[in-house]
């Protein structure tokens, strides 16, 4: 009962984060503009890491914290890097 | 205590931040969390940044409980705007605050409760006339949100902050 | 699944906090395509990156605290590290957008500070 629980519980909460990144991802393909692309990157990201946070979860192993942290970091420097390149055409000033 | 612990809201985040990391409170972390603490502090002091001044406890506590009823509460609204559960028609837009918080981390803190409650984004802050651009979802009277900010938040992080 | 024995209601409440805060996500992502203009848009993803995230994390925090028998409250390091970096990297984006936009001399903008 215990088992069944979690497993389908899990499962459809995978499946909710799935559905999010696939929202995200058809932002970042129908634009329409470079900003909308970069918000839908940031939110694949942000349902990426949380995908990360829920399978460690469903596999009981810890290994996964520095997953989702990794990728959580990654977004970030992702997203502020390409809004600063929107901003002013260089990454760097 | 000063030489030892210029910093020390900054010491205390990064030893609980290391003892998390490390999952653990054996020897070794802890050594490793108070070399942290002791060391990072003089890089921050080569940089010249400046302190953290906190006051009023009560204040940061009402506040916090607050923020996070606020953050559950639009977080309701906001998805039922997506939902498009709506009677009357929606407009979203900008609106200018004059703020009079100068301080930059009670600045910093405005920011992320101002972006951590969906429905109200901060754009632009410009720091010589301390005028606030915020961007609403759910826009009905301007002057409800100009308050909401200023008496909510803005007068509470002055008392902390300044 | 995992060969680890957890009491009922703890499973109860680790699959009731991940789903919630998976659904609130997805709402995000459902806003994200759904609203108009992307100044309305820049509002959606919030809903993940505030009580979603912190839902699906507390779920994490509940499920090890229990497994191991001893709090485990690593998850919160997401937590904070999000809270921080997600109001940079919006306000960059949306002073981005804003900027593109005035130079573009589009209509409706709000005029500088």
């Amino acid at each position: 009962m215990t088992a069944a629980v979690l497993t389908w519980g899990l499962g459809l909460a995978q499946l909710m984060l799935i559905c999010a990144m696939g929202l995200a991802a058809w932002r970042i393909i129908h634009g329409p503009r470079a900003q909308d692309r970069v918000l839908g990157m940031d939110t694949l990201f942000l349902n990426g890491m949380l995908l990360v946070v829920v399978f460690g979860i469903r596999t009981n192993s810890q290994l996964y914290f520095e997953a989702a942290l990794v990728i959580g970091m990654l977004g970030f420097a992702a997203t502020v890097a390409l809004a600063k390149f929107l901003m002013r055409g260089e990454v760097i000033e | 205590m000063r030489r030892i612990l210029p910093y020390p809201v900054l010491s205390l985040g990064l030893f609980v931040a290391s003892i998390l990391l490390s999952a653990s409170v054996a020897p070794p972390s802890l050594v490793l969390a108070v070399l942290l603490a002791l060391l990072a502090p003089i890089i921050m002091l080569a940089l010249g940044v400046d302190r953290v001044r906190l006051k009023a406890p009560k204040a940061m506590a009402r506040l916090a409980i607050d923020v996070a009823g606020d953050i559950v509460r639009s977080n309701w609204a906001v998805s039922q705007i997506i939902l498009g559960r709506r009677r009357h028609e929606r407009t979203s837009g900008f609106i200018h605050i004059p703020l009079d918080l100068r301080d930059r981390y009670g600045l910093a803190v405005l920011a992320i409760i101002v972006t951590s409650t969906p429905g109200t984004l901060w754009v632009e802050y410009e720091s010589a006339t301390g005028r606030l651009l915020l961007h609403v979802l759910d826009l009905v009277d301007e002057e409800t949100w100009v308050r909401l900010i200023k008496d909510r938040y803005e007068r509470r992080l002055m008392e902390i902050f300044e | 699944m995992t060969e680890a024995q957890i009491p009922a209601w703890a499973a109860f409440v680790v699959v009731g906090l991940a789903v919630a805060g998976s659904a609130l996500s997805l709402l995000g992502a459902v806003g994200l395509t759904r609203l108009k203009t992307f100044y309305e848009r820049v509002h959606a993803p919030t809903l993940g990156a505030t009580l979603g995230m912190a839902l699906v994390l507390a779920a994490s925090v509940v499920w090890f605290t229990v497994v191991e028998g001893r709090f485990m409250p690593r998850e919160i390091l997401i937590g904070l590290f999000l809270t921080v970096t997600t109001p940079v990297t919006l306000i960059l984006l949306a002073r981005a957008a804003l900027f593109r936009d005035r130079t573009e001399k589009a209509k409706d903008m709000p005029d500088k500070g």
